[in-house]
């Protein structure tokens, strides 16, 4: 530009003036040239200042300050609702802990109505991580096999009809998986553990013991498969969605670059869904460690710690609470909140574990591309 | 190294829209070959069909021959996925993958290609970033993520990336058109220095930047609305911007345009 810059006129205090005045014009000693007449008023009763002989002032929009209140107010509810909770577990659990005769971390039985009480989460911990952890073996590989054949391979007209059955798999209610867990699933187990047990005996984790061979399969392996196709659906849908993001122009990029599909998937788009499919696997997850009616259909309770998973027997935390919730006593009842405060803290230590996993990565995320 | 392009009888359609019609021309190896022409008329869809990008849009198909040297990238048995490592593509919107490193980035094909070894790699990345007028600047954070970098950086960076791979063929897309002046200049500069290893293929909006790397032009032009786009003519560039055989390509160049 070279015309000589507009500014306000000395003579008159403008919404702008003491403020222009004090290093505008004057500052370059240029001589001021008139503004249009009505352009000063017209920019004062467009930002409500007509008048106002002060610099402008920030204006509060009603919009912004209720979006502003109720955004805070549920942020804040949220943590208060989490607080009450564990403090409230906490509370409840701290009774029947103090009475314990036995140790909370490693005793077997569950017996806190007991004289004196002795009970321990030990075969409930280990019946959850183990089955959980067997679920998810299953189910993150091949969801995200189903999720990138949704998204990347089928052709749309079988994409569609396919993801509409995933989500509606998500929305089966879990006694309806567990129904089907102990009526169908059971049964026709027992060809794959003996399978198992005459080919994979060796590892000793996926064998049966001599005494026990035979009996239907209600054991925390089965439990695991069950869970597996329960959290399927969800991160199966969650991986999809994300993978569907994955920009086209990388895509593109990779195969400019001569990379095949698969490649292209490797480059481009499962990088990019990394961080999706850990927060998909951690939905998933939560419903695995918190899984109650299906595990209780299929699983024969008991309180040893076996390490052949094959063996039936075992419990977990939600199933274990289900169970005894009813005729639990005061300290029975303080026990198994104390077994669900753990569940909590467990389930906390996990997603705090993903969190830092995708943080750590957070500037390769693609988030700012 | 650098290969001529003979294309012939090409159409390229998306779905039953013909996007472009009947093209023939000859790009000589060791030159930079401009496209030029209104938007819509088919640059960018010709550009494609070069490297077989086009038909990886869903229902896009290309008729007729295209020639590398003696073999014919639409032949049957020949394996798109080859044409593609030996003609390297540069994007109109700069896209290094945002989830690696500078250095991943520039390597990335040569991993697509199988390449492991640590020292050849460090080599390549050296070697194809200087070539791209980039290593001064990023020398020092080869880590660190290519997202981070300026766009006109980023798009060195994928110039630098599609040279890493020793393509025969550059096919680059208005690569300037994100970009300030001197990030422009810059990588016209490099465009210069690559023509003596490579073919280069242009496509640009920008009349005297055509004008300045290039030494042909092709004009494109497409009769009207749901029209394909056709070849008007190519011709050496002095020509084409002093004294065009056809007056369509007069009236583009100067602005009396539709
Ligand atoms: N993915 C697509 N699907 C369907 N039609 C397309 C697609 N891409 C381009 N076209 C059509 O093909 C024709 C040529 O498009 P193209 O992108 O090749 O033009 P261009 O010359 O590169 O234009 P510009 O200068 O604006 O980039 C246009 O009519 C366009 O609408
Ligand atoms: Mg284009």
């Amino acid at each position: 530009m070279d015309t000589p810059s507009p500014t306000v006129p000395q003579d008159r205090d403008g919404p702008y003036g003491p403020h222009q005045t004090s290093h505008g014009h004057a500052a370059h000693g240029q001589t001021p040239v008139e503004l249009p007449a009505e352009l000063p008023a017209a920019l004062a009763e467009a930002t409500g200042q007509r008048g106002v002989t002060a610099p402008p002032k920030a204006r509060n929009r009603i919009g912004d300050t209720l979006f502003l209140a109720a955004s805070r107010g549920s942020g804040i509810l949220l943590l208060v609702i989490m607080a009450a909770i564990a403090v409230f577990l906490g509370w409840q659990a701290s009774k029947s802990l103090s009475s314990n005769t036995g140790h909370f971390f490693t005793t077997f039985e569950w017996n806190p109505d007991a004289t004196p009480p002795v009970f321990g989460i030990a075969v409930l911990l280990f019946g959850t991580v183990v089955s959980a952890v067997i679920a998810m073996a299953i189910a993150v590989p091949v969801a995200v096999g189903i999720a990138l054949f949704i998204s990347h391979y089928a052709p749309r007209r079988l994409a569609q009809p396919i993801a509409y059955l995933v989500d509606l798999l998500a929305a089966v209610p879990s006694i309806v998986y567990g129904l089907w867990g102990a009526l169908f699933l059971v049964p026709h187990l027992d060809g794959l553990t003996a399978w198992m047990n005459d080919y994979l005996g060796w590892t000793h984790l996926l064998s049966q013991s001599d005494g026990v061979s035979g009996s239907a399969p209600r054991n925390l392996f089965t439990v695991g498969i069950l869970l597996a196709i329960m959290i399927l659906p969800i991160i199966t849908a969650v991986s999809r969605e994300v993978f569907k993001q994955a920009p086209r122009m990388h895509e593109e990029a990779a195969l400019a670059l001569g990379a095949t599909r698969w490649e292209m998937i490797r480059t481009a788009v499962l990088p990019f869904g990394r961080p999706g499919v850990i927060s998909a696997s951690m939905l998933g997850l939560g419903r695995a460690l918190g899984e109650t009616m299906a595990v209780a259909t299929v699983l024969s309770p008991s309180d040893k710690l076996n390490l052949h998973l094959l063996d039936p027997g075992g419990g977990t935390f939600a199933q274990n609470i289900a169970a005894k919730f009813g005729e639990a006593f005061d300290n029975g009842r303080s026990a198994l909140i104390a077994s669900g405060l753990m569940l909590f803290v467990i389930t906390l230590l996990v997603n705090a574990a993903a969190r830092l996993i995708i943080a750590r990565r957070k500037e390769f995320s693609g988030a700012n591309a | 190294m650098a290969k001529r392009i003979d294309v012939s009888g090409l159409s390229a359609y998306y779905g039953s829209f013909k996007g472009i019609e009947d093209i023939s021309m000859t790009i000589e190896p060791r030159s930079v070959t401009a496209f030029i022409g209104p938007s819509g008329c088919g640059k960018s869809t010709f550009l494609r069909t070069l490297n077989r990008m086009h038909e990886v849009i869903p229902g896009a198909r290309v008729e007729g021959k295209v020639m590398l040297d003696d073999e014919n990238l639409y032949g049957p048995g020949v394996d798109p996925v080859a044409v593609r490592r030996t003609v390297g593509m540069v994007f109109q919107r700069p896209n290094p993958f945002p989830t690696m490193s500078i250095y991943d980035n520039v390597v990335a094909g040569l991993r697509l290609a199988g390449v492991r070894k640590k020292p050849l790699l460090d080599e390549v990345v050296e070697k194809s970033l200087k070539g791209a007028n980039l290593w001064n600047e990023v020398k020092d954070r080869l880590n660190k993520p290519g997202a981070g970098l300026s766009g006109g950086q980023q798009q060195r960076l994928c110039i630098a990336r599609a040279i890493a791979v020793e393509p025969q063929v550059l096919l680059m897309d208005e690569p300037c058109s994100a970009l300030d002046p001197i990030s422009t200049l810059a990588i016209e500069d490099l465009i210069g220095e690559l023509k003596s290893r490579f073919t280069i293929v242009i496509v640009t909006h920008n009349m005297q930047q055509a004008a300045r790397v290039s030494d042909r032009t092709a004009f494109f032009n497409l009769a009207g609305v749901g029209q394909p786009g056709r070849l008007v003519e190519i011709d050496d560039t002095q020509r084409i911007f002093s004294n065009p055989s056809v007056q369509a390509t007069e009236d583009y160049i100067s602005g009396r345009f539709g």
